[in-house]
């Protein structure tokens, strides 16, 4: 066998040493542990790797600032990763893992509300507290689990601050509400079903109208029937929920059909690329967001939502999805429970938790009894000259709605 | 129901306007069923792949815009490039279940449509694509009826490539032997015709005519990996009405089913089009048989 040559050696041993000294310090402050089963490969991997980028980023932080003050002691904070491959049964057997060979007793939640559906049983068995943020389906807040915390809002609430905006604009036009209406587009899946009741519990609240509410079903990639139907009934408001592909076929088909609608609402905008795929025609589209950098929150450890896009981008190299910053957010909210409750009695962080109202570079965040973030509400962007301009919630706005979209022809 | 049916009744604008639509998307249709057709009729294949090499034509063209070439140039290349693909899949694999039963031969095909659908999602992702033709819309009556100049294309093209078809079929001497073949492969092997080359082509012929489909998909609508499906169904589905390699028919039957699947949209709502398309499928499927019983056939 060939020796490697002395200087090889040398220079190794000097990074090994350089590498102990650096962690020597680490080592000697205690140190927490938090528990995390991501999709790092699979169907989630993309969301999944902004999920860890979020919690490792805000880690960071807190760590370089010396740590989360427990009981007048210093702590710093690790997270133990294991890759649930996007499948809700791995990912339940991975959380059993964590907390009984691993002794984790915190936990931050997985991407998705398939995994933290299946993950939610499981720290509820064991009574520990999770902290998450990518699972938005309202089916996890009614079943009674008192150990589930959720930073960002549920997916009922989506698409109701447009609903909320339409009336807002007919009531400053003098139109009684019951005039307005409203048609809405959800695909036939558990996620958009929520929204869509969401949805028509705000109509229901505001007394407006709804005239369509159709369901596509996922296999169909097609409006045309819908988008006839809205062509004649004309709504005042439009909303479209069928992930990725529905908003590109909304996009697509009401330039091609030449459908009016005086506004225009959606999920997914973002991911399925409006913006960029269709230039002019996707502007005045109402996106909802959970997060974006341009809002007024802030917090001690990022400081502003711009700054944390800056940490973010320095950190990583691309801008950040709300994935990203909400999962940083959940990190945030572990570590302020953890001085307020002193301890790392799980029960006890579980009640500090409770009691939460804190304001995060991500918003406001303050669990009602189910678990569920009341605090923040959805934003909603509109596509302006190809850019993203937050409109609503209208103190945290950074632009003007563009009202009514112009008609086609004038376009 | 009844509230969209009175639309229609008020505004019959908007019948023309589902109808007109459902006959253009019918046309796409019925590119993707040709190829079945012949399949079928030729080498007793029902080729459940149909859908995955719509989709492919739709990746094919996508990529090529991508790379600055002119979208409508896709359709051209999607079919040279899923021609290719289908001759190779045929040396593959086809050829292996050609005589077998056709149990065999579904499952053959069925397991290579999970595999390009997953395959295509390893190596592009799940996004979904689509693909700007920059054609325009044509309007009447008042903007109630807007065709758009892609989905017009989408039927010229079919109503062209279904006649050179045709006539491929009637007067060429690769159609000939395709015909031949078709009507009894033994004999047609005793008169020197070589029937593996005639399978191959088929098989590509058809691969080639979805990926054209393919690339009007991508102009017209969107793609993503997981699309094939629906067209390999609606494909079926026309295949069955018009009858094995009857080319008329199958435009015939594409036409149709994009109109009535886009009226029960409208009036039965969007949940229950693609139920209805089943539906119809089952009642077609019963007809048929009917039929065939009173000439003391069954369908096959």
């Amino acid at each position: 066998m060939q020796t490697k040559p002395v200087w090889v050696k040398s220079l190794s041993g000097l990074f090994l040493g350089l590498g102990l000294a650096m962690t020597a310090p680490l080592q000697a402050a205690e140190t927490i542990t938090l528990g995390a089963a991501v999709s790092l490969t699979g169907k989630y991997s993309t969301a999944g790797n902004h999920t860890k980028k979020g919690y490792d980023l805000a880690v960071k932080l807190i760590n370089d600032g010396g740590g989360v003050n427990v009981g007048g002691k210093k702590y710093q904070i690790a997270v133990k990763y294991y890759d649930d491959e996007s499948t809700p049964a791995r990912g339940a057997q991975l959380a059993e893992r964590l907390i009984k060979q691993d002794g984790v007793k915190f936990l931050l939640g997985p991407y998705s509300s398939g995994l933290t559906k299946a993950i939610a049983p499981v720290t509820e068995k064991y009574g520990v507290p999770m902290v998450e943020a990518n699972g938005a389906s309202r089916s996890l807040f009614n079943k009674g689990y008192r150990y589930l915390f959720a930073v960002l809002s549920t997916s009922e609430q989506y698409l109701q601050s447009a609903v909320d905006l339409v009336a807002e604009v007919a009531k400053s036009n003098g139109r009684p509400l019951s005039s307005v209406k409203v048609a809405g587009v959800f695909e036939n899946d558990p996620f958009s079903q929520d929204i869509r009741a969401g949805v028509i519990d705000d109509i229901s609240r505001l007394g407006l109208k709804l005239v369509i509410d159709d369901k596509l079903p996922p296999d169909l990639n097609d409006m045309a029937a819908t988008l006839t139907k809205v062509k004649a009934l004309k709504p005042d408001l439009l909303v479209v929920s069928g992930h990725s592909k529905g908003a590109t076929l909304a996009i697509r088909q009401l330039s091609e059909m030449k459908v009016n609608v005086p506004m225009l609402a959606m999920t997914h905008c973002e991911s399925a690329k409006i913006h960029k795929t269709f230039p002019g025609k996707s502007d005045y589209t109402l996106c909802a967001t959970q997060w974006a950098e341009t809002m007024s929150y802030r917090d001690d450890v990022f400081g502003s939502a711009g700054d944390f896009a800056k940490t973010f981008e320095a950190a990583y190299d691309y801008v950040p999805p709300y994935q990203a910053a909400e999962s940083s957010a959940a990190v945030l909210v572990f570590a302020d429970a953890f001085t307020r409750a002193g301890s790392f009695d799980p029960v006890k962080v579980r009640d500090a938790l409770a009691a939460t109202d804190m304001q995060t570079f991500y918003g406001f965040v303050k669990f009602d009894a189910t678990g569920k973030n009341i605090a923040k509400p959805m934003a909603l962007r509109q596509i302006q000259g190809g850019k993203y301009v937050v409109v609503a919630p209208v103190d945290k706005a950074a632009g003007e709605l563009q009202h009514p979209i112009p008609t086609w022809d004038k376009r | 129901m009844w509230a969209n049916i009175n639309i229609l009744w008020e505004a019959p604008g908007f019948l023309v306007d589902l109808l007109a639509n459902g006959l253009l998307i019918g046309s796409i249709f019925a590119l993707a069923a040709f190829g079945m057709a012949l399949v079928w009729g030729v080498m007793n294949i029902i080729n459940i792949v149909q859908g995955e090499y719509v989709m492919l034509g739709g990746f094919v063209t996508f990529y090529l815009v991508q790379a600055g070439i002119p979208p409508l140039f896709g359709v051209p290349v999607a079919a040279a490039v899923l021609f290719i693909l289908g001759w190779g899949m045929y040396r593959v694999v086809i050829h292996r279940v050609v005589d077998k039963d056709m149990f065999i031969s579904i499952l053959a095909t069925f397991g290579i449509s999970i595999l390009l659908a997953q395959l295509t999602n390893e190596l592009f992702g799940s996004d979904v694509r689509t693909v700007e033709a920059g054609l325009d819309t044509l309007q009447f009556l008042d903007g109630m009826v807007s065709i758009s100049e892609i989905k017009l294309l989408a039927f010229v093209l079919t109503l062209t490539i279904g006649l050179t078809l045709w006539l491929f079929l009637k007067r060429s001497r690769l159609g000939q032997a395709i015909r031949a073949t078709a009507q009894n492969p033994r004999a047609a092997r005793i008169l020197g015709i070589d029937t593996d080359r005639v399978f191959a082509a088929t098989y590509a012929l058809n691969a080639a005519l979805c990926g054209a489909a393919g690339a009007l998909v991508v102009m017209a609508w969107a793609i993503h990996p997981y699309i094939g499906l629906p067209y390999t169904v609606r494909s079926f589905m026309i295949v069955v009405t018009a009858g094995l390699g009857n080319i008329g028919g199958v435009v015939v039957a594409g036409l149709g089913l994009g109109a009535l699947e886009n009226l029960a949209g409208f009036v039965l709502g969007a949940e229950f089009q693609i139920a209805f398309v089943f539906t119809l499928m089952v009642v077609i499927l019963v007809l048929r048989n009917l039929l065939l019983r009173r000439q003391r056939k069954y369908l096959k």
